[in-house]
């Protein structure tokens, strides 16, 4: 891969697989991004396709009777697997990476104050290596970071900063939790962001203004972040670089321009199709993602693709550099790229 | 807020003036005639009738009950045929007791309940999860009058660690009287020796009372817990970096703890019931030895002022745990 | 059938279902298993405080009586009561829990506040202070019991109804004309039948503890009958010398308790969705 400064979140070959009470299932099979610093890069695919699964495994919260079989996460080019081990994943989760969830109205505590869980992961990660506060006494420690959040809340355009730390999240509409969490992502002042579909659960207005800040503040702030979603639209408007998703496996990554415009695999095709914007006939791709647990034998795509060629049915095919700086993992694609 | 408390009070005392009324009539309907009982065993009819006519007994019931009522308005409960004192004197003077005993049960069984339901369910399925079970069901199926007789059995008698019976040793004079409580008296009197000894006497009784309500708190701690892991905003605050011990004891606890706190209220009941049964077995004088005493005697003004005053006190447990209930979960007070 | 064969697999709620067969048919045959039937009233003064041998396992009491005997005679007493409380509480909270549940007016008020009363002090008071004055004896004490416990069905019903009375499916029936008396019993009744079930079981257990207590205070079963409470109450004069004949009457409560709340347990977790998940 032609990665031209060396990445800040490297996911490489990673596959995660699931216990079940039917057998193992393969969430995650072989799913290779970067994320190079200063950018924003967008992981798309329909519900099921492993996206959250992804988020997880790289902030070691894959859930009970879930594993990481194969391949590495690294950060700053250290590994981050053994994230599970505590000790390790503190300093990670939060400090390091922030994290912005898809459901503003569920993911903050109800029974908390706003600004005491603003305050918790700065408690105990710093904002920061600049951060000199952390070894100043309690009552000072705490002025001082309730005042990073009250700048962070007006960074985030909150209305009232001053009045919302005393409030509870039952209190604030969807669009100003959500303007919340982000703070709350950013406050450790970390080098990534992951957000989870953060715009999903908000209305169309809301999450307009929500991509703007995200982007305004992750530019200002020279913060990357993977933003996962299931909206090519929102790539359009966010992302520079972008990964597309299939049952667990990655198909096709590039610059979002190029993949956009002139998609090579099949699926990412389909998938732009059926966006309303981008297409004059509105289509639907017939089938469904199939069952993690009996994958499709070779491209997981092909039981589904207009496009099968015999090798489909047999191999899997490999993540390979295709024009304009993309990757594709499709035998039809490699052939004509390959006379 | 204070809306809210002048409604719960407000609620409170329509079913407070129906239990007297309940009680009362309880008390008539069933085919006995407190006359009989008063005169006692070897009373001649003429005896009969003139306490009859002495207690008002022949007048109609409704006026009875109207008479009672207009007393109790005055703060008079009437005397107690057994001890001839009146009945308030005789309640105030052992309610202190009770609650004391009431309270520590209750502090112990939320001490440990909490902790050990919020463990079982942090390591639901592990051996030590069913071990909690095994615990909480045998706690609630064991007959607590029972149970007490069997560690006095063990604990007095036989080992002679703990005092059988009594608030104090029969010699001692209690500290003097502030709250009534005789461990916070001693501590703010000053008097250390009669704190220990009080707490030394205090172990069984509390012990034994506090099993039931141990294991409900258990269970429910337990169950709330499992619930809140699910929740959302567990994997956010995962997510977000939040120490491990952060999450389970302050974040997951504090959700889980409302539903386990609205459940207090019940929980008193049950306590004031084994206190019944507990009281009479360590020769404890509060007010549960006293309705036992009340009932057997048939001393019918004792056993109508126990129950009000017991009625009184489970509308003001409820009315605090709203309170509580309101103060734990911020959206409960904007409700009302 | 999904569901039976995942109550067969728990295995505390299979317990309970062992232990309760196994107390119902001491109950039925008790005075047929009875190792030494004539000491179960009749007292032999050559025999008294012995303590537990071969002969009698559980000893004998102040009066020589076999203790053993009398435990698994006493079931049949403990049995009946239960049963019987709890199904005359059944039989009155019920029918008013429905009532009051799914009608409004004066009446279903009124029902709910006289249940409200009755809950506004623990129900041993009650049942202590009418189990007295109704005379001494086993059928007074049930008369007390059942009188004041009926109200928790009561309650439970009521919420449960409450909460169908507004579901989609009861309004769909109601736009359907269907009759009043038709909804009540071949709707709502089953719907409440699984908490009335639930309750029923771990109502027996408790009430079975209440009883004993009852016999214990005096109030309930009077000599020379085999009461567990009772018994407890008559072996305290003789402590600590005859510890056994405290001892084995309360394990007997406790084991019979402990099956009934085993059960219920089970049931309970089987019929509640959300408790049902936390157990998984």
């Amino acid at each position: 891969m032609t990665a031209s400064a060396p990445a800040l979140l490297d996911v490489r070959n990673l596959s995660v697989a699931v216990d079940t009470d039917e057998g193992v299932a393969s969430i995650l099979d072989g799913v290779n991004f970067q994320l190079a610093p200063g950018s924003i890069h967008g992981v798309v695919g329909e519900s099921g396709c492993g996206k959250s699964t992804l988020i997880k495994a790289i902030l070691g919260l894959l859930p009970a009777r879930s594993r990481a079989t194969e391949g590495s996460v690294a950060l700053n080019g250290k590994p981050l697997f053994g994230l599970e081990q505590a000790s390790t994943a503190h300093s990670v989760r939060g400090r390091q990476i922030g994290f912005i969830p898809q459901d503003p109205f569920l993911a903050l505590n109800p029974v908390f104050r706003v600004g005491d869980q603003l305050l918790e992961a700065m408690w105990w990660h710093g904002a920061g290596s600049d951060d000199t506060n952390r070894e100043k006494p309690r009552a000072q420690r705490r002025r001082a970071y309730s005042e990073r959040i009250v700048e962070l809340l007006r960074a985030v355009q909150l209305p009232d900063p001053e009045l919302a730390l005393a409030r509870y999240p039952h209190q604030f509409s969807g669009g100003q939790r959500q303007r919340l969490l982000i703070a709350a992502a950013l406050a450790c002042a970390p080098q990534v962001v992951l957000a989870d579909e953060p715009t999903t659960a908000l209305d169309v207005t809301t999450q307009l203004q929500i991509l703007k800040l995200l982007r305004q503040l992750t530019r200002e702030r020279g913060v990357s972040m993977m933003f996962v979603t299931h909206d090519f639209g929102v790539v359009a408007q966010l992302c520079d670089t972008v990964t597309v998703m299939y049952a667990g496996q990655t198909v096709e990554t590039g610059p979002v321009a190029t993949v956009m415009e002139q998609p090579s695999h099949p699926y990412t095709r389909m998938l732009l199709a059926c966006h309303p914007e981008r297409s004059v006939e509105l289509k639907g791709i017939p089938g469904a993602v199939p069952s993690p647990l009996r994958p499709p034998a070779g491209c997981r795509f092909n039981p589904r693709c207009p496009e099968v060629i015999p090798d489909c049915e047999s191999g899997r095919p490999k993540l390979l550099p295709a024009s304009a700086g993309r990757h594709v993992a499709c035998f039809r694609c490699h052939a004509e790229a390959v006379p | 807020m204070g809306r809210l408390l002048l409604r719960r009070l407000l609620l409170a005392l329509p079913a407070l003036l129906g239990l007297l009324v309940l009680t009362f009539i309880l008390l008539r309907v069933v085919p006995s005639d407190p006359s009989t009982a008063l005169a006692g065993e070897n009373a001649t009819p003429e005896q009969i009738e003139a306490i009859r006519k002495a207690y008002g007994f022949d007048q109609p019931l409704w006026r009875q009950f109207v008479v009672y009522i207009g007393q109790v308005a005055t703060g008079d409960l009437g005397n107690s045929i057994f001890t001839e004192q009146p009945v308030i004197r005789d309640i105030a003077r052992r309610l202190p007791a009770t609650i004391e005993l009431v309270l520590m049960a209750l502090i112990f069984a939320t001490c440990v309940g909490i902790p050990l339901g919020v463990l079982a369910a942090v390591h639901h399925n592990s051996a030590f999860d069913h071990a909690v079970r095994v615990i909480t069901v045998g706690g609630l199926a064991i007959a607590p009058f029972w149970f007490a007789i069997i560690l006095q059995l063990i604990f007095s008698m036989d080992l002679n660690w703990l005092p059988l019976r009594g608030r104090l040793p029969v010699q001692v004079q209690p500290p003097e009287f502030i709250t009534g409580l005789y461990m916070p008296d001693s501590l703010l009197s000053g008097r250390l020796d009669l704190f220990l000894q009080s707490a030394h006497h205090m172990i069984l009784p509390a012990f034994t009372l506090s099993l039931g309500s141990l294991a409900s708190i258990t269970r429910f701690t337990r169950a709330g817990v499992l619930e809140t892991l699910q929740k959302d905003f567990v994997s956010y605050e995962r997510a977000a970096g939040y120490p491990d011990r952060r999450i389970i004891w302050v974040y997951v606890l504090r959700n889980s703890v409302v539903a386990t706190v609205t459940q207090i209220g019940l929980l008193f009941g049950a306590l004031i019931a084994g206190a019944v049964a507990i009281e009479t077995i360590f020769d404890w004088p509060g007010i549960g030895s006293y309705a036992v005493q009340a009932i057997l005697t048939s001393d019918y003004k004792a056993i109508l002022a126990v129950t009000l005053v017991v009625g009184v006190i489970y509308a003001l447990v409820n009315l605090v745990v709203d309170i509580v209930h309101a103060l734990l979960d911020p959206r409960v007070a904007e409700e009302n | 059938m999904l569901i039976i064969r995942k109550f067969l697999r728990d295995v505390p709620a299979m317990m309970g279902f062992a232990i309760i067969c196994t107390v119902i048919g001491i109950a039925v045959f008790g005075s047929m298993l009875v190792p030494h039937p004539h000491l179960v009233f009749e007292s032999d003064l050559l025999r008294r405080f012995e303590p537990p041998s071969a002969e009698f396992w559980f000893g004998t009491d102040n009066l020589g009586r076999d203790i053993f005997s009398r435990v698994l005679v006493g079931t049949q007493g403990a049995l009946t009561v239960a049963l019987t409380v709890v199904a005359v509480a059944i039989a009155i909270g019920v029918p008013l829990g429905i009532y009051a549940g799914y009608t409004t007016g004066w009446l279903s008020e009124l029902v709910m506040r006289v249940t409200d009363m009755f809950l506004a002090v623990p129900q041993i008071i009650l049942a202590l202070a009418i189990a007295q004055l109704a005379g001494r004896g086993l059928g007074s004490a049930m008369t007390a019991l059942a009188l004041t416990y009926w109200p928790f069905f009561c309650r439970t019903v009521y919420a449960e109804t409450r909460r169908l009375r507004h579901s989609v499916f009861i309004e769909a029936l109601e736009g359907l004309g269907a009759s009043r008396t038709r909804i009540l019993f071949a709707h709502v009744l089953p719907n409440v039948a699984s908490p009335i079930i639930v309750r029923a079981t771990v109502g027996m257990g408790f009430t079975i503890l209440t009883t004993a207590l009852l016999g214990f205070l005096g109030v309930g079963a009077t000599a020379p009958s085999p009461d567990w409470g009772l018994a407890i109450a008559e072996s305290r004069e003789y402590l600590p010398d005859m510890w056994w004949a405290a001892t084995f009457p309360g394990l007997a409560i406790l084991f019979t308790v402990l099956g009934f709340n085993l059960f219920g347990d089970g049931l309970r977790d089987l019929i509640d969705p959300k408790l049902r998940r936390s157990r998984s």
